[in-house]
């Protein structure tokens, strides 16, 4: 197979800055991108098809080599068609955007930012659990071990409370008021 | 001439409803009683089409006349007549579900009503992909879906959905055009794009070429399948859409990425230079995966993620490359396209009843409404993979066919899909807690709808006919300014249930469908089948 240096050097160019384009954080910037890059690609096609030979219309006379390849030509009509309406949408979702949010850029995703900054600590699951503390074998525990379920109870309430802005703790105070 | 002949009318029939409802277009009422009648009659073909390629294997319908390799073919085998049968039923029951939410909330108001054509040209390019007998219409195939899903994606115009439909539409994009390459250097290297001629073609080829379409194909078709290091655009996109059409999207569209996956993998390139990478690809997206799930705070959100994650159970049979792993495939594919088709359904539904699908807003759903709790209870237990479901059937069949490879990476590979799957437990029992389980009153932000709907709901009132006469914003276009509005309308309740019912028959009667996959597996193993009904029977033998 034979190919047209021009044509692939031509492609190589809109390859290159469609991609550099593509990565751009300006909406506009990033519709010229893809429409650098399907022509290239539109140019690919092309290529594969081989040098350019006669119109493939049928005829007694002449042998098969002679004609072009007409199928990569199919493709690239395909390929514009729908290359054509994706671009109209792309437009039309730039020119909503702008009315939205007056700007040509790229939006961050809120929930995802929100997601991103949350605490690893959650107050419902990962609360250490409050040790039972009764009446009953309160005073067979040591001292030591008192202190520290005293510390957890405390911890564990305060953590809650900045986690949910609850004003006052729910279940703290009966582990609090055993130990 | 059989009547699987004409399965091409699974790509015509939907084109055709497309139109008819886009005339209808001032007529809600008969524009949804046409789409559902032709989605309904199109199920029917479907289910002909494959009782009958059951029994006398693949079937190629050559349009036109023209013969192969030149014209342009379908092919009906069991794999995709099978994918074909689901995925109409369940984008039936989606539209039922559509149609239930668009006639509670009036949509002659808004611009709902260019849903119905969209919706109907999205299955007619599903149809069209799962039966395209070359590249190139499978390309047109997925082309026709995603220019619909664009259009469904950014449905109303909302600050969010623009935010994440422009993200969706350069990522479907440039995985397209990756996909157009590959066909481009696909022709310039053999001459042809019918995908049996292919079979024998490709494997004549230099090693080096067929390693370089081989990437190319498989990175095309991973950005639509959304398996790991491709896969950042779904969780972003998904959740923002109204919840019909997450839904649909969900079960469908990255199936449809997994079935070019599997046909790549044992129609064109049978050889095993890339199982390993697909391999540790399907460990990474089960992890990472559910991994990001754990961290959601929304249930649309949370789904997403487990849905890239149980992509990783797909991508785990395809990389083992044995009939059994690939049978295994073939169920778990079918069973996800319904299982998550119906949780997101049933996430719509706890929307419209909360008010919201962020977890902290929600609490008490199980008491307000027992009907959504069992709807959602019954499809999670089954995707987290517990016994009687076929969750369970399709993750021990993967796994046994881990076991069976017996390879070090085979058994890290069961490994990460049985911490995986009591991961996806994790997250389904953290939201069954927290939405359904606990109170509304410990919920740490209760929605307005929530609060307002308890006492009627304390009050005794049935269920589905609850109305409400809340004045709720419209930020997502859900209530529309009515204040009468029912909260659960029948229609909607029973489209869901309907798919849920579907999933629990999935279970019943898993023996026969795994028998099913197993003999599709086989076929397309053996791969001639395939290529004898395309190219005819006198054709070299790959």
């Amino acid at each position: 197979m034979s190919v047209n240096l021009t044509l692939l050097l031509v492609m190589g160019v809109l390859y290159a800055i469609g991609i550099y384009l593509l990565l751009e954080r300006s909406l506009t910037r990033v519709l010229l991108g893809l429409m650098l890059l399907t022509n290239a690609t539109n140019l690919l096609l092309l290529a594969t098809g081989g040098y350019a030979g006669l119109a493939p219309i049928f005829s007694k006379d002449i042998p098969a080599t002679e004609y072009n390849d007409p199928l990569p030509q199919a493709f690239i009509l395909t390929s514009i068609v729908i290359s054509f309406a994706v671009t109209a949408f792309i437009l039309s979702l730039i020119y909503r955007s702008w009315l939205l949010s007056r700007a040509d850029h790229i939006q961050d995703d809120r929930e995802d930012r929100r997601v991103a900054a949350q605490d690893a600590f959650d107050a419902e699951e990962d609360s250490e659990i409050a040790v039972e503390v009764s009446d009953f074998h309160e005073n067979n525990q040591p001292a030591a071990s008192r202190e520290m379920i005293r510390k957890v109870t405390l911890k564990t309430t305060a953590r809650k409370n900045a986690a949910t802005g609850m004003e006052g703790p729910r279940e703290g105070p009966d582990a609090g008021a055993g130990a | 001439m059989s009547i699987a002949s004409l399965a091409p009318l699974a790509v015509a029939l939907p084109m055709l409803g497309a139109a008819l409802a886009f005339v209808l277009i001032r007529h809600p009422r008969a524009q949804r009683r046409v789409s559902l009648g032709i989605l309904a009659v199109t199920l029917g073909l479907e289910v002909l089409v494959l009782a009958v390629v059951w029994t006398s294997g693949p079937v190629a319908v050559h349009l036109g006349g023209w013969a192969p390799p030149f014209g342009i073919v379908m092919v009906a085998d069991q794999f995709s007549s099978l994918l074909l049968v689901v995925s109409s039923a369940v984008s039936l029951a989606v539209l039922a579900y559509a149609s239930g939410q668009g006639a509670a909330d009036g949509e002659e108001s808004g611009p709902v009503s260019v849903f119905h054509p969209t919706y109907l040209i999205l299955v007619a390019g599903v149809s069209n992909a799962f039966l395209a007998g070359d590249l190139f219409n499978l390309y047109v195939g997925f082309e026709i879906l995603l220019t619909a899903s664009y259009v469904l994606m950014t449905l109303g115009g909302t600050g969010s959905r623009i935010r994440a439909g422009i993200t969706y539409v350069v990522v479907s994009v440039v995985s397209s055009l990756l996909f157009l390459i590959a066909i481009a250097m696909v022709y310039g290297a053999t001459g042809t794009v019918t995908l049996a001629d292919l079979a024998v073609k490709l494997g004549q080829l230099d090693p080096g070429t067929q390693h370089l379409l081989h990437v190319l194909l498989l990175v095309a078709f991973g950005i639509k399948a959304a398996v790991f290091p491709l896969s950042f655009w779904l969780p972003d996109s998904y959740p923002t859409a109204p919840a019909p059409v997450t839904a649909v999207f969900a079960g469908l569209l990255t199936k449809v990425g997994v079935y070019a996956i599997i046909r790549t993998e044992t129609l064109l390139f049978p050889t095993d230079h890339f199982n390993a990478v697909l391999l540790w690809v399907a460990l990474l997206t089960m992890i990472v995966g559910i991994l990001g799930a754990l961290a959601q705070t929304d249930i649309k959100r949370l789904l997403s993620f487990t849905l890239v994650s149980h992509i990783g159970y797909m991508i785990f049979g395809v990389g083992l490359s044995s009939v059994l792993g690939l049978a295994a495939t073939i169920f778990y594919v079918i069973h996800h396209i319904t299982i998550q088709t119906s949780l997101f359904m049933v996430t719509g539904l706890v929307e419209r009843r909360g008010g919201t699908s962020a977890i902290a807003r929600l609490g008490g759903l199980a008491k307000l409404s027992p009907v959504l709790a069992v709807l959602y209870f019954i499809p999670a237990m089954n995707l987290a993979g517990i016994p009687p479901f076929s969750g369970f059937l399709g993750k021990l069949g993967l796994l046994q066919a881990g076991v069976a490879d017996g390879s070090p990476l085979a058994y890290t590979l069961v490994v990460g899909g049985v911490v995986a799957s009591l991961l996806t437990l994790l997250v389904m029992a953290r939201v069954w807690n927290r939405v359904f389980w606990r109170s509304t009153a410990d919920a740490e932000e209760p929605d307005p709808v929530l609060l307002a709907t308890a006492p009627d709901a304390a009050g005794g009132r049935s269920m589905r006919a609850l109305r409400t006469s809340l004045h709720v914003d419209a930020v997502e276009g859900r209530f529309s300014g009515d204040n009468e509005i029912p909260i659960l309308p029948k229609m909607m309740v029973h489209s869901t249930l309907g798919l849920v019912a579907l999933g629990v028959a999935l279970s019943v009667f898993a023996g026969p469908l795994f028998a099913l996959s197993q003999h599709a597996a086989e076929g397309m193993v053996a791969r001639t089948p395939y290529i004898q009904a395309v190219l005819g029977t006198g054709t070299v033998q790959p």
